[in-house]
């Protein structure tokens, strides 16, 4: 009996965001005709894309127990950089802007866990909360305030193209296919690799972590370099889908929609916690939530609101499960 | 109407597997100094919790003032005047002396809802004027030393009107002159009728200080008695009892070589010129009271405090010890003695746990190799009988003695040489203790080097081949089994600062 019940909540703790996002799904599909269309949806999957990137990155720096504030100025800026490198440097070459995107990226990343690890930071709030101002400041400077175009297609190819279009079908965007590559490396390096063991080690008790002879340091690194890269990359896929690197961008809210997706996918603000997959899904479930709310012609003032309350339900959500967990552990030890 | 303030009876506190305190009694008279002893884990940190509401009891009474009382949380305890001045003190630095004073009782201007700092100020001048320390109450209680922390800690307690102040091991943290000050400070407590109980480690502190003494052992009330008949040799003795042991599986075993020697080793006001060694085949024991200073001789040999001076030699090799990963690399294991903050990552699986300090072992590349892993996991279960339900569950829902059995098997999997046990036993049952010192047999058996440090004198003297006792973060006696002094009370007299002949 209890044994039953126990499988239940804890099948439910798994795939309740799944079910949450099937349920949206169909109230949105009743509710309004163009929603389950098949060009809608690569529309949502289009729109799922920079927020998923970011989010993979946001989710190794939770799973430590950190945060990553910077990601979406460092996007912004990997974006601007490569702008400033077409517009004043004349570089056409579109292997020279990726790489220069990537570096900058990851360059951002190293200084935020050197910052973390060397300064001997008590957490990353405050430290990645500044650097996002100075990306911020950095992107506007590198492209003088302006917002600028004329990219190679090789660079926007990967935020712009669709593949098997045709025949009214807008095609399957090439930037999703890029999510669900990444995700599946994400999902190796967490489940199967050392460094994937070590960051939920090192998030779960760093303490233990460290007199079990693990480099804390170097993995804490590691993770910031990463996310790092998936903010650059994230740039990249911004800078094709708008066709512009607008640096005014840089203070839009993607740490907030990248931890909202984390949160809701089962990360927790204490670390230890998340899945590459329940990211996936949260990403997935706050842009049908957009789109739903723009197809039914719902104001963006009232979109806002909506996403608020998802956040806080979901982080309700969060406190809620870890005392769940707590008291099962509890009961747990009692027994034995 | 009795004379007492304060009186327990026949209190018993059970926990799950042990119980802390079996018909306790008390009785405490107004301006009274009581001195509290006994062994770690004798029951005194529970009876105080109980006192002060922390812990509720299973069985027995508490009056106060000759009233029963029901304390069902910490507040009720200190409306009753019963306050306590713990030995980690919780004072709010950033806030002023004041600000501490009259936290959770502060006072406000007639008539109004803003605080009436003029009041509390003088208030807590006069407090701290009455303790013996004419300082401005408005500065920040980070600015003063501990000294004057402890006293705004006891003016809490007098602000409160408190007529029972409990000292968990107050001098721990202070220097001489700042504990002369404390004395008078309870000799002056006790001229206005405040009772004081008074837990001390130092033998000489009960007998400068106090009027009665009170010793337990094993949750049990020993006896209490006027300071004026008793020795320091009464005391020892009641607190160690006489109590035999057998559950010490101990096996006879070859000493030979040299495996881990420390020469000199200072940490600056933690370890005092620390010189041991430990040999291949034996098992060395590290007796003491808490804070002796055993866990952090072992955390500053194995990385993860620094040193600063001394010099570290494993198996005849001068050894460079920077961090835990160095000293892995030396081959040499540490099993804290808090397992849940230190030892495992209670979230993580017990596979996971039991890879977490030789993980490059199973590494193909950067890819973790599955098979090699589970293999390994379930050869720990098996032959260290860990009872969990998967490999696949949280470590933090295994009891203690098998959560203490993956933390072994953890070690155990880096291959190590020498292995340090913190506390091997510490809240895990009598069947899961056994089979613990079963495991510590076997690695001497297979030739490796075992160092327990342990408040435990009874496993102490069931399981070492020899005996380093410490006291204040130095070395104070080292007893061979075969010796005269290997027993409970030369032991007991080597960590309460005596000597031996």
């Amino acid at each position: 009996m209890t044994k039953s019940k126990k499988s239940y909540r804890d099948i439910f703790s798994k795939i309740g965001s799944l079910l949450a996002l099937l349920i949206l799904c169909v109230i949105l599909t009743i509710a309004t005709p163009s929603f389950f269309t098949i060009n809608n949806c690569m529309n949502i999957l289009r729109q799922t894309a920079i927020n998923g990137l970011i989010s993979a990155g946001m989710l190794v720096a939770l799973i430590t127990g950190g945060i990553d504030l910077s990601v979406g100025a460092n996007a912004v800026l990997c974006g601007c950089v490569m702008g400033a490198l077409v517009n004043r440097h004349h570089v056409t070459n579109s292997f020279v802007l990726i790489f220069a995107a990537l570096a900058v990226g990851i360059l951002v990343g190293l200084v935020n866990g050197l910052l973390l690890t060397k300064l001997h930071l008590p957490h990353p709030f405050v430290s990645t909360m500044g650097m996002r101002l100075v990306l911020t400041g950095l992107a506007l400077l590198v492209v003088n305030s302006e917002t600028v175009s004329g990219f190679p297609n090789g660079v926007t190819w990967l935020g712009s193209a669709s593949i098997f279009s045709g025949n009214g079908f807008s095609g399957f965007p090439v930037a999703f296919i890029l999510v669900i590559l990444l995700f599946i490396v994400f999902h190796f390096l967490l489940e199967e690799s050392a460094l994937g063991r070590k960051i939920f080690c090192v998030g779960g008790n760093p303490e233990a972590a460290r007199l079990s002879g693990i480099n804390s340091d170097n993995v804490l690194i590691s993770v910031y370099a990463i996310s790092g890269f998936m903010c650059a990359i994230a740039g990249i896929v911004l800078v094709g889908r708008t066709g512009v690197a607008n640096p005014a961008s840089a203070m839009d809210s993607y740490d907030n929609d990248a931890i909202a997706a984390c949160i809701i996918g089962g990360a927790s603000f204490m670390g230890g916690k998340g899945t590459i997959s329940g990211t996936m899904i949260g990403a997935l479930l706050l842009a049908v939530i957009r789109n739903g709310l723009t197809l039914l012609q719902i104001s963006s003032d009232v979109q806002y609101i909506v996403i608020g309350i998802v956040i806080i339900g979901a982080v309700c959500i969060d406190v809620y499960r870890g005392r769940a967990e707590e008291k099962a552990r509890r009961k747990a030890t009692v027994q034995a | 109407m009795s004379d007492y303030f304060v009186e327990l009876k026949n209190i018993t506190k059970r926990f799950p597997g042990v119980t802390a305190l079996k018909n306790m009694s008390l009785q405490i008279k107004p301006g009274e100094i009581r001195g509290l002893i006994g062994e770690n884990g004798a029951g005194k940190s529970t009876l105080i919790k109980i006192l002060t509401g922390v812990y509720k009891a299973d069985e027995g009474e508490i009056y106060a003032n000759s009233e029963k009382m029901e304390f069902k949380s910490p507040s009720d305890a200190k409306m009753a005047g019963i306050a306590c001045v713990y030995q980690e003190l919780n004072i709010v630095k950033l806030l002023s002396i004041t600000d501490n004073i009259f936290m959770g009782s502060t006072v406000n201007k007639k008539r109004t809802a803003l605080l009436d700092y003029a009041y509390m100020d003088k208030k807590s001048r006069e407090l701290m004027h009455l303790l013996g320390h004419d300082v401005n109450p408005q500065k920040a209680c980070g600015t003063f030393g501990m000294g004057i922390q402890q006293m705004v800690e006891i003016a809490r307690a007098l602000v409160l009107n408190a007529k029972l102040i409990i000292m968990d091991e107050p001098t721990s943290s202070l220097g001489e002159k700042e504990i002369q000050q404390l004395f008078s400070t309870i000799r002056k407590l006790k001229k206005q009728g405040v009772a004081i109980l008074f837990v001390s480690h130092k033998l000489e502190e009960l007998f400068e200080l106090c009027d009665t003494v009170t010793v337990m052992r094993d949750g049990e009330h020993v006896f209490t008695d006027d300071i004026k008949n008793i020795t320091s040799d009464r005391l020892i003795k009641s607190m160690v009892g006489h109590q035999l042991n057998d559950q010490f599986p101990k096996v006879k075993t070859e000493c030979t070589t040299e495996a881990l020697h420390a020469e000199h080793l200072k940490e600056f006001g933690v370890l005092n010129d620390i010189s041991f060694t430990a040999y291949h085949g034996e098992i060395l024991g590290f007796a003491g009271l808490v804070g002796a200073g055993r866990t952090e001789t072992f955390r500053a040999i194995f990385g993860a405090d620094r040193l600063d001076g001394g010099e570290i030699v494993v198996n005849g090799k001068k050894a460079k010890i920077r961090s835990p990963k160095d000293a892995i690399k030396y081959r040499i294991a540490f099993l804290t003695e808090d397992r849940s903050t230190q030892g495992l990552i209670q979230k993580s699986t017990v596979r996971t746990n039991l890879i977490l300090a030789s993980m490059k072992k199973f590494q193909k590349g950067p890819w973790l190799d599955n098979s090699l892993i589970t293999k390994t996991a379930n050869d720990n279960v098996k032959s260290l009988s860990i009872k969990t339900a998967g490999l696949d569950i949280p470590v933090g829902g295994l009891s203690g003695g098998n959560k203490q059995k993956v933390v072994i098997g953890k070690w155990i999997n880096t291959d190590a040489d020498i292995y340090v046990f913190d506390e091997p036993t510490r809240g895990i049952d009598v069947g899961a203790k056994v089979e613990v010192y079963n495991i510590m047999n076997q690695l001497v058996q297979e030739g490796k080097c075992v160092i327990m440090i342990s408040s435990e004198l009874p496993e102490i003297l069931g399981m070492s081949d020899r005996v380093i006792v410490m006291r204040s973060g130095r070395i104070m006696a080292e007893i061979n089994s075969g010796d005269e002094h290997f027993n409970q009370e030369d032991i007991m007299r080597a960590a309460w600062g005596g000597t031996l002949q």
